[in-house]
């Protein structure tokens, strides 16, 4: 996507204010960033505990132009219900309910009630921008964390053992309208995909990748390309699902190897060689099936 | 007009009359039927509202607090576990200033499983920042989730209506549902003053920091204080309206009393024949029914009970390590008592899990008082058989 292109694409209205509290190199707000600007200001934005309670700013401030209602962690979906149906009986259609919470809060502790929500097929948007840790809380494991990660639940003698947690697969097998995976690092992929979420009616789940310095032991500078790298190594492949069945590739992802993408990062270091093979032979299965997946729902037959 | 309706549908009837808008419910015995009744009610339209069939109890005050957050009036029922599943949302709703109201059906907590009547699970929740009402009939259940809408929307603190598992319940009782043209000019429909409202976008529930977070709970403190006067004058123009008054507290038979026995929610209708067939007997003693247990009427508890000489209180609940939890209350608000005419509480324990508390084990709990200068213990368990 070239420089004016984006340009077109991405309005100018701003709904983040600069002086929020996000790290440098936080991928979390250019995400909200990108995300609003998708959504417009018709947007009511429910965020359970997360990196974002703190980026959104203290009492009595707040770095968002839409309200914004700070929730407790395992709530984002079950506040986002009782807000959309609120709105519903009060007759304000037009407004976008947008949940917006981080692995922790999607993949672990918030899965009931986002499962609930989704079975119910609300009527909401559930963005999760996955730093593939509890960052808020200094960095512990979650089941987003990859294999072999360091966290400081999981330290580099007994580093994370089990694979990430498929959270696509899932949201898939509730057979809601609209999931799909995006990275902060595809900004005009990503705006497209809010959009069109927009336009849809019911349970519409967007996982994002969304780098975080500080928990992947990375520079603050590096965390665009290093989200770019997982999307193109396949670690992260961008696709969306319809209505459960209809799975699509949003890109062509080089399939460039992952272990650029695992050497770049403090987390990983303590890897070896062979550990990294392993990661790349997952990589490519997951790859196949995903692949198997998009052929099946081209050729219904 | 009147109709004789169970307990939990006369909460129902109170939801339904007071046009909540929103409910999120989870069933779990004895409360279903609570809930059963508000979906056929908005099935056939009697109640337009949203209703959320949600995954937990956890959940469905989630669903009550972000749709309270609109400004929607929002209205949930639970008992024991399902409550005690949302502690955490019960601080939550309470902090962030939403008046949902709930009823919640005193059933005791497991292990072991045990379905029936025992206060330990609202009891837990005391310090929550939830209005807390005990009933002790059905047309109280009534007309209380009635007015709890009204004085929770103007403190802007949540209420918790409360029965007792199966005696209330369960039990049919002649109850009159009053005409929702006089329900509607009693409690008119619910504007908050400050919403999720994209046209003045706030934030709501941020990071409060030590220069500001103890002011927030001040301020709630302040509500809470003024409930007790607020909740009397609600409950007077009700009685105005609708020809019935409940209070917050009940003195029954206190002229002269001794001995004070103080009791709460169905207990209490027990307690009033133990009362009189008692006086008849010659006894000095009189009855102390609390209603409002959040906040504390301790200025009224105080006045009522200085000069006595005994107060014997019957707790349906326990707090381990601690004692009866009414019969605690009790003894803090009578500290400030001059210790001349304060007099001495006596804390017995009793129909935990749905045991019956028959008139005969009151006059035992009566005459055990009498009989004893001091409480042999902080508190007297009656009738366990080890
Ligand atoms: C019930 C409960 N348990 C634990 C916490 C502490 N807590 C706050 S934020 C957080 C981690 C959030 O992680 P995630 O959802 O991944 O978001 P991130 O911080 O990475 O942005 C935890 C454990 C809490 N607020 N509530
Ligand atoms: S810790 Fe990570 S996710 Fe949290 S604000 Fe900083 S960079 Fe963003």
């Amino acid at each position: 996507m070239s420089q004016i292109k984006i340009k077109e694409f991405v309005p100018a209205e701003e709904y983040l204010a600069s002086g929020h509290l996000a790290c440098p190199g936080c991928g979390a707000s250019l995400a909200m960033r990108y995300a609003l600007k998708a959504l417009g200001s018709k947007t009511i934005v429910v965020i359970p505990a997360c990196c974002w309670s703190i980026i959104a700013g203290p009492y009595p401030q707040t770095s968002l132009s839409v309200p914004l209602f700070h929730t407790a962690f395992e709530t984002a979906a079950a506040v986002a219900s009782g807000v959309k149906a609120a709105l519903d009986i009060r007759g304000n259609q037009d407004i976008t309910v947008l949940a917006w919470a981080g692995d922790g809060g999607t993949f672990d502790i918030g899965i009931q009630a986002l499962s609930g929500a989704a079975e119910r097929n609300e009527d909401i948007i559930y963005i999760c921008y996955d730093n593939e840790a509890y960052m808020n809380t200094g960095i512990q494991r979650s089941s987003a964390t990859p294999w072999g990660a360091w966290t400081t639940t999981t330290p580099t003698a007994r580093p994370k053992s089990h694979p990430k947690k498929n959270i696509m697969e899932i949201m898939a097998a509730h057979r809601i309208p609209y999931a799909a995976s995006a990275a902060v690092a595809y900004p005009v992929d990503f705006m497209e995909k809010v959009k069109k979420s927009k336009r849809i009616r019911g349970t519409r789940f967007i996982h994002l990748l969304s780098p975080c310095p500080p928990g992947w032991k990375c520079a603050d500078e590096e965390s665009i390309m290093l989200t770019r790298m997982a999307v193109q190594s396949r670690i992260f492949p961008l696709y969306e699902v319809e209505n459960g069945e209809r799975y699509r590739l949003s890109m062509d992802h080089s399939g460039s190897p992952v272990k650029e993408y695992i050497r770049r990062q403090g987390r990983f270091r303590h890897l070896t060689d062979k550990d990294i093979d392993m990661i790349q032979e997952r990589v490519n299965d997951e790859w196949e099936r995903l692949l198997r997946k998009v052929k099946e729902s081209e050729d219904p037959e | 007009m009147k109709k004789v309706i169970m307990g939990n549908h006369a909460v129902s009837f109170g939801a339904m009359l007071s046009k909540a808008e929103v409910i999120a419910a989870y069933p779990i015995t004895p409360q279903t039927q609570i809930v059963e009744e508000l979906s056929e009610m908005c099935a056939d339209g009697r109640l337009n509202a949203k209703f959320i069939k949600v995954e937990s109890e956890h959940s469905a005050m989630a669903c009550c607090i972000g749709a309270s957050a609109v400004g929607a009036r929002a209205f949930t029922a639970t008992s024991s576990q399902g409550l005690a599943l949302m502690h955490e949302l019960l601080h939550y709703a309470a902090g962030a200033r939403l008046p949902i109201v709930m009823a919640n059906i005193n059933r005791a907590m497991a292990p072991a499983w045990n379905i029936w009547s025992d206060q330990t699970d609202s009891l837990s929740q005391r310090d929550t920042g939830w209005l807390q009402f005990y009933c002790e009939s059905n047309q109280e259940v009534l007309d209380t989730v009635i007015q709890a809408f009204k004085i929770s929307e103007k403190l802007l603190l949540p209420s918790m209506v409360i029965l007792d598992a199966f005696f209330l319940s369960h039990t049919y009782e002649p109850v009159d549902i009053p005409d929702q043209a006089i329900v509607d000019a009693f409690l008119p429909p619910w504007k908050a003053e400050y919403t999720l409202d994209i046209n003045n976008p706030r934030a709501f529930g941020a990071l409060a920091k030590p220069d500001s977070y103890m002011e927030m709970r001040f301020d709630m403190h302040r509500a809470m204080e003024i409930g007790k006067s607020l909740a009397r004058e609600i409950d007077e123009e009700f009685g105005n309206v609708f020809g019935r008054r409940w209070g917050i507290i009940e003195p029954y038979r206190l002229d002269q009393a001794e001995i004070v026995l103080v009791s709460s929610g169905t207990m209490a209708s027990t307690t009033r024949v133990v009362v009189d067939s008692l006086r008849e007997k010659g006894e000095n003693v009189g009855m102390l029914k609390i209603k409002m247990f959040r906040p504390f009427p301790a200025e009224d508890v105080a006045e009522l009970l200085r000069g006595r000489i005994k107060v014997a209180v019957m707790d349906r609940n326990f707090s381990f390590g601690g004692g009866g939890i009414w019969a605690q209350e009790i003894k803090s608000v009578i500290y400030n008592v001059e210790a001349s005419i304060r007099p001495v509480v006596f804390g017995y324990i009793t129909g935990l899990g749905g045991r019956d508390v028959k008139p005969d084990v009151m006059e035992e709990i009566y005459f055990r008082t009498k009989g004893s200068d001091f409480p042999e213990s902080d508190s007297i368990w009656i009738g366990v058989q080890l």
